[in-house]
C-alpha cells in the first residue's frame, strides 16, 4: 500500500502548493478593495474564459461525470451537455446585460434593478443557501478521492480543500484567484487529456473492445430510467434544470462583473462554450472504457473510475504517473469550484452579515470578507462530514434544479420585462425556491424509490421553473402600480453598448 | 495594522463626461424618456430579444427534441456510427461544435444590433476597436 500512495500525495501537494504559489504572486498585484472583490473589471476575454472554465468544472464534471456514464449511459451525457448548454442560454439571454447592470452579486442586481431592500435579503439567504448546496458535494469528493488514492479518512480530504481554499481566497481575493482558476482549466485539461490518449492507445492495442458488448441495452438511449412517460418527465426536467440553472449560479455570476464592459462578457461566455467543449468530450471516454476494463465498479463505486481507471489499465510507473496526474486535476477541481463559490458566498456575507455594524464595531471591506470567507467554508464542512454518500454530480444536479427555479426567472424577467415588481419577484422566488428546495431535501433525505411522485421530487425543475415564472408574472401583473419608477433607465443601461454615451441612472 | 488607519479622504478627478460635448439629438431622445427615444428603446430590446428567442428555438428544435425522438422510436438506441453509437456520437461529441456554433452566430447578430443602434440614435464616441 505504501508505494501505491505515492502518486497521490505527491499530486496533491503539488496541486495545493501551486496554488498556493499562484494566489501569492496574484496577491502582489492586487491591492484595492476593487481587486479584491472585482479584479477591478479589467480581466481580459481569454484569460477570464479559463477562469472561468476553471471554476467551473468541477467535481461533479471531473469525476462524477464519468463514473454515472459508466453506470447508466447515455442518459448521463445529458449533464455535461445541459451544463454546456446552460452556458448558451447564459450568453443569449443574461450575459452582456447582467455585466451592463454593473452590479456585483446577484442581490447587487435585485437590489439595483427593483429598489427594494427585502429582494435583497431574500436573495442573499439563497445565494448562501446555493452555494453551501453546492459547496457540499465538492468536500465530499475531496473525501473520495483521498480515499480512493491514499486512503485517508473522508474527513481528510474536505479539511484539506477548505484549508487550501481559505489560504487562497483570504489574501488576495479575485484578482488573485482568477490567475489561478484559469491555471486550474488546463490542468484539469491536461490531467484528463493525457492519460486518456495513453488509455485509448492501450484499448486500440488490445483489439478495440466494443464497449456496448457488455453494457445493457438502455446504456445506448439517452432517456432516464426507468423509460416510458416518467424518463421522458425525468430527462427532460434535467434539461430545463440544467439549461437555465447556469445563469444563477453565484460563483459563475460573480465572475461576470470583471469584465471590462457587455461586449467582453458575450465574447468571454462564447470562449467559455469552447473550453467546456473541448472539456466535455473526455469523461465519456472514461466512461466507455471503464465498461470495458472496469465494470465492477459501476456498481457503487463509480465515483472513483478517473482515478482508478489508469492503474487498471495500466500497470508500473506509468500507470502511477497517470494516477498522480488525474488525482491532481480531480484535486484541482475541488480547490477551483470550492475557491469560486467561497468568494461568492463570502461576498454576499461580508456586505450583508459580517461588514454591517455590531454593537459599536465595524469591520473594514477586506476584514468583512475574510471573515466571511471562513463562515463560508466552515459550514459545509460540518455537513459533509456526516451527510452520506450521495453521486457527486446528483447533488450538484439539485443545486442547479434550485437556482434554475429561482435566480433564473428573476434575471430573466429582471433583463426583458420591464413590468417586474418587487412582490412579484419576491413571491416568484419565494414559489420556486420552496417547491425545488423542498424537493430537494426530499430526495437527500430519503432513499431511491420510483414512481412518479419519486420522479416528481427528484427533478423538481420541470415544474417548479414554470410556477416560479408564472407566480412572478401574475402578481407583477396583480401589483402594476408598484414597477418601479427606474425601471424604463435601468433597461437603457443593461442593453444599450457603452459607446453611446446616455444617462445610465 | 493595529492602529486606526487614517480617516477616509474622498479624491475626485475631473468629471469623466465633458459637460459641453454636442449631444446627438437620437441619444438625448432616449435621456429625456421622449415617445421618440422610447421607440428606439423598444426597437433595440425587441431585437436582441428576437435574436435571443431564435437562438432558443433552434437549440430547442435540435438538442431539445432529442429524448422525445429516442423516447418514439426506441430501434435508434441500437444504430451505430463507427465504433460509437448514434447518442453517444451526439450528445458526447457532435453536441459541442453546434453550441459553439449558435454561441457565434450570437455574439455576431447582437453585436451588429448595436452597431446599428448606436448609428441610429448617433454615437458621441467612437467604436472601441
Amino acid at each position: 500500500m505504501s508505494a501505491d500512495v505515492v502518486p497521490g500525495v505527491v499530486a496533491v501537494v503539488l496541486v495545493s502548493l501551486a496554488t498556493l504559489a499562484i494566489g501569492t504572486w496574484g496577491l502582489r498585484i492586487s491591492r484595492t478593495t476593487s481587486d479584491f472583490l472585482v479584479a477591478s473589471r479589467t480581466v481580459r476575454p481569454r484569460l477570464n474564459a479559463s477562469a472561468i472554465g476553471g471554476e467551473y468544472l468541477s467535481a461533479a464534471s471531473f469525476l462524477g461525470v464519468a463514473g454515472l456514464l459508466l453506470t447508466f449511459g447515455a442518459e448521463m451525457l445529458w449533464y455535461p451537455v445541459g451544463w454546456t448548454a446552460g452556458y448558451l442560454v447564459l450568453l443569449v439571454l443574461v450575459a452582456a446585460p447582467l455585466r451592463r447592470s454593473g452590479a456585483y452579486t446577484l442581490p447587487d442586481f435585485a437590489e439595483a434593478r427593483l429598489g427594494s431592500r427585502g429582494v435583497r435579503k431574500l436573495c442573499s439567504v439563497l445565494v448562501v443557501m446555493i452555494g453551501w448546496l453546492y459547496l457540499l458535494p465538492q468536500f465530499q469528493g475531496a473525501g473520495v478521492t483521498l480515499r480512493a488514492t491514499i486512503d485517508a479518512p473522508p474527513w481528510v480530504g474536505s479539511l484539506v480543500v477548505a484549508v487550501v481554499v481559505l489560504a487562497s481566497v483570504s489574501p488576495g481575493g479575485m484578482r488573485s484567484i482568477t490567475f489561478v482558476q484559469a491555471f486550474q482549466y488546463w490542468l484539469k485539461l491536461t490531467a484528463l487529456l493525457i492519460p486518456v490518449c495513453v488509455l485509448l492507445a492501450i484499448w486500440v492495442s488490445d483489439g478495440a473492445a466494443d464497449p456496448v458488448a457488455t453494457a445493457p441495452r438502455s446504456w445506448s438511449i439517452p432517456l432516464a430510467d426507468p423509460g416510458g412517460g416518467i424518463g421522458l418527465y425525468t430527462t427532460y426536467s434535467l434539461i430545463v434544470a440544467t439549461f437555465l440553472g447556469t445563469m444563477g449560479l453565484p460563483h459563475v455570476v460573480v465572475r461576470f462583473y470583471t469584465n471590462p464592459d457587455g461586449r467582453a462578457a458575450r465574447r468571454t461566455t462564447l470562449a467559455v462554450l469552447g473550453l467546456l467543449g473541448i472539456f466535455y468530450v473526455i469523461p465519456p471516454v472514461y466512461g466507455a472504457l471503464g465498461r470495458i476494463y472496469a465494470p465492477a465498479l459501476a456498481d457503487g463505486r463509480s465515483d472513483v473510475l478517473v482515478l482508478e481507471l489508469p492503474s487498471l489499465m495500466v500497470g508500473g510507473p506509468l500507470g502511477a504517473t497517470l494516477t498522480g496526474l488525474v488525482t491532481a486535476g480531480a484535486f484541482a477541481a475541488f480547490l477551483s469550484t470550492s475557491s469560486g463559490l467561497t468568494i461568492a458566498v463570502a461576498g454576499v456575507l461580508s456586505q450583508d452579515v459580517t461588514g454591517r455594524r455590531w454593537g459599536s464595531h465595524r469591520l473594514g471591506g477586506v476584514a468583512a470578507f475574510r471573515v466571511a470567507a471562513v463562515i463560508a467554508v466552515v459550514v459545509p464542512l460540518l455537513m459533509s462530514v456526516p451527510a452520506q454518500d450521495v453521486a457527486v454530480a446528483r447533488t450538484v444536479g439539485l443545486a442547479f434544479a434550485v437556482t434554475a427555479s429561482t435566480f433564473a426567472p428573476l434575471l430573466m424577467l429582471g433583463i426583458w420585462w420591464r413590468g417586474l415588481t418587487p412582490a412579484g419577484a419576491v413571491a416568484g422566488l419565494l414559489v420556486g425556491g420552496l417547491g425545488s428546495g423542498v424537493a430537494v431535501a426530499w430526495t437527500l433525505a430519503t432513499s431511491s424509490s420510483s414512481g412518479w411522485a419519486a420522479a416528481l421530487l427528484s427533478q423538481p425543475a420541470a415544474w417548479s421553473v414554470p410556477a416560479s415564472l408564472l407566480t412572478m408574472v401574475v402578481v407583477s401583473r396583480l401589483t402594476r402600480a408598484s414597477v418601479p419608477a427606474h425601471a424604463g433607465r435601468f433597461m437603457v443601461r443593461l442593453h444599450t453598448p457603452e459607446a453611446v454615451e446616455l444617462e445610465r441612472g | 495594522m493595529s492602529e486606526q488607519p487614517p480617516p477616509r479622504v474622498r479624491v475626485t478627478g475631473p468629471p469623466r463626461r465633458r459637460a459641453d460635448v454636442v449631444r446627438s439629438p437620437g441619444t438625448r431622445e432616449i435621456d429625456a424618456e421622449t415617445a421618440l427615444g422610447e421607440v428606439f428603446m423598444r426597437s433595440l430590446l425587441r431585437e436582441q430579444l428576437l435574436l435571443a428567442v431564435r437562438v432558443l428555438v433552434a437549440l430547442t428544435l435540435t438538442l431539445g427534441l432529442l429524448p422525445l425522438v429516442f423516447h418514439l422510436w426506441p430501434g435508434l438506441g441500437e444504430v451505430e456510427v463507427g465504433p460509437l453509437p448514434l447518442a453517444w456520437l451526439l450528445l458526447g461529441v457532435l453536441t459541442y461544435p453546434w453550441l459553439v456554433l449558435l454561441g457565434w452566430a450570437y455574439v455576431r447578430r447582437a453585436e451588429g444590433h448595436e452597431r446599428d443602434f448606436a448609428d441610429l440614435v448617433g454615437s458621441a464616441d467612437e467604436e472601441p476597436g
